[in-house]
């Protein structure tokens, strides 16, 4: 097998979803999927390592998912948008995910998100028709 | 004939979902970003359009990655909302237009641009979002729906190029309707977020200022750009830019930009809302 290189593989720190990273983790984010279905939420969280089994998860898969490793799951192949309907049901927000990913608590990652975010309005003063409110 | 009146983006987002769910809108970490909805508002209403045509992407709720369609058009009577896992309530069914699908459809393909037809297709967070943004203070949808789904899902997605020429197509499909109906376009989605990996959380205002400017003047900017290009500013979901060129080719070479707001972070995402008027039909 030769997967193509594409140049978004070349980003750092960013795992672009694409037909590798699917071919690779197709049943779990098929279990993620099943997720859509709150009976399928319940059936998880009462045993989630035989629902894993259900699936047929790899053995490397199902210990990130078991240990909630959620940065191992999306290298491994996770899709983010399946990989929320795990997260966001067990109580975790997208910014307690983003701080999981960067490995910091989750008000330093909001911080990281407002820093980025400074200045804003000014920079809409200085282009032209923003509404300002 | 059917007329596309304007032209409308915004972010889609399950926090705005939340948010509104939960009337959070003049909550000082919302209402900035709230208040700059409401000309967008006061011109659906005082325009009355007959049909939005919503561009967005499915999340994994109606289509999973066992068939993931490049460009997917409903066709149905009605579209019904459901359980993402998100948390979020469901949504009231939304009326469709059949008539007018099969006729976006029949002319999309006459013109190369090789659609899936849906005649069931759930819709998600990324079209009841921005349905909300516009309408939920009427209690019901005035407008009846047509969803077009693009992938930004999984790569291999459409180019930046041709979401813009879909644009066109769909712009020259929606003229050649022949019954007399208002039509607006809403491109969903954007702008700068990433929600996976070590560069979660990227958010990136000069970038997202550029989009717009270029979205209203010079869409070829945009759609020049490679996804790694786009995806190395905006982030990996941030490639969802590409679904406004395809709301930006249906409209003039010329628009009149009504109103422009942006506002960041709302929850880990850039936030920018154009409203762009067809001079030819102002």
């Amino acid at each position: 097998m030769a997967w193509e290189e594409k140049p978004y593989h070349k980003i750092p720190g960013t795992y672009v979803f694409d037909g590798k990273r699917s071919a690779n983790a197709y049943h779990l984010n098929k279990m993620l999927y099943s997720f859509n279905r709150e009976e399928n939420r319940k059936a998880y969280a009462a045993d989630p390592a035989a629902y894993a089994d259900k699936y047929g998860l790899p053995a490397d898969q199902k210990e990130a998912l078991l240990k909630g490793d959620f940065l191992e799951l999306l290298r491994q192949g996770g899709n983010i948008y399946y990989m929320a309907k795990l997260a966001i049901p067990a109580g975790f927000s997208v910014q307690d995910v983003g701080a999981a990913f960067h490995q910091i608590p989750t008000d330093a990652f909001k911080q990281h998100l407002l820093d980025q975010s400074e200045g804003f309005q000014q920079k809409l003063k200085d282009r032209e028709g923003y509404w300002h409110g | 004939m059917a007329k596309l009146i304007g032209g409308i983006t915004t972010s889609h987002i399950p926090a705005i979902g939340n948010a509104m769910a939960n009337k959070l809108e003049q909550d000082p970490y919302w209402k900035r970003f709230f208040d700059g909805y409401e000309p967008v508002k006061a011109w659906l209403a005082e325009k009355q359009p007959d049909i939005a045509i919503v561009v967005y992407n499915d999340h994994g709720l109606n289509f999973f990655l066992d068939k993931v369609p490049t460009f997917a058009l409903g066709c149905a009577k009605t579209y019904e909302n459901a359980d993402e896992g998100w948390g979020l309530p469901s949504a009231t069914n939304f009326e469709g237009d059949e008539e007018f699908s099969w006729h976006l459809a029949n002319s999309l393909v006459e013109q190369e641009f090789d659609m899936t037809t849906c005649q069931e297709m759930l819709v998600d967070h990324g079209l009841v979002v921005p349905m909300g943004l516009m309408w939920r203070h009427l209690g019901h949808w005035p407008v009846k729906v047509i969803p077009l789904a693009v992938n930004t899902v999984i790569q291999p997605l459409p180019s930046a190029k041709r979401c813009l020429d879909l644009g066109k197509a769909l712009g020259k499909a929606i003229a050649s309707y022949g019954e007399d109906k208002k039509v607006v376009i809403i491109g969903t989605g954007g702008l700068s977020h990433q929600l996976q990996g070590e560069r979660a959380g990227i958010i990136d205002v000069d970038y997202d200022l550029e989009c717009m400017e270029h979205i209203i003047s010079d869409p070829d900017w945009l759609a020049r750009q490679s996804h790694s290009e786009i995806i190395e500013k905006a982030g990996t979901e941030g490639i969802e830019v590409i679904m406004w060129l395809v709301m930006r080719g249906a409209l003039p070479k010329h628009v009149n930009a009504l109103h422009k707001h942006y506002h960041a972070p709302i929850s880990n995402t850039g936030a920018g809302v154009l409203l762009l008027e067809n001079p030819d039909a102002a």
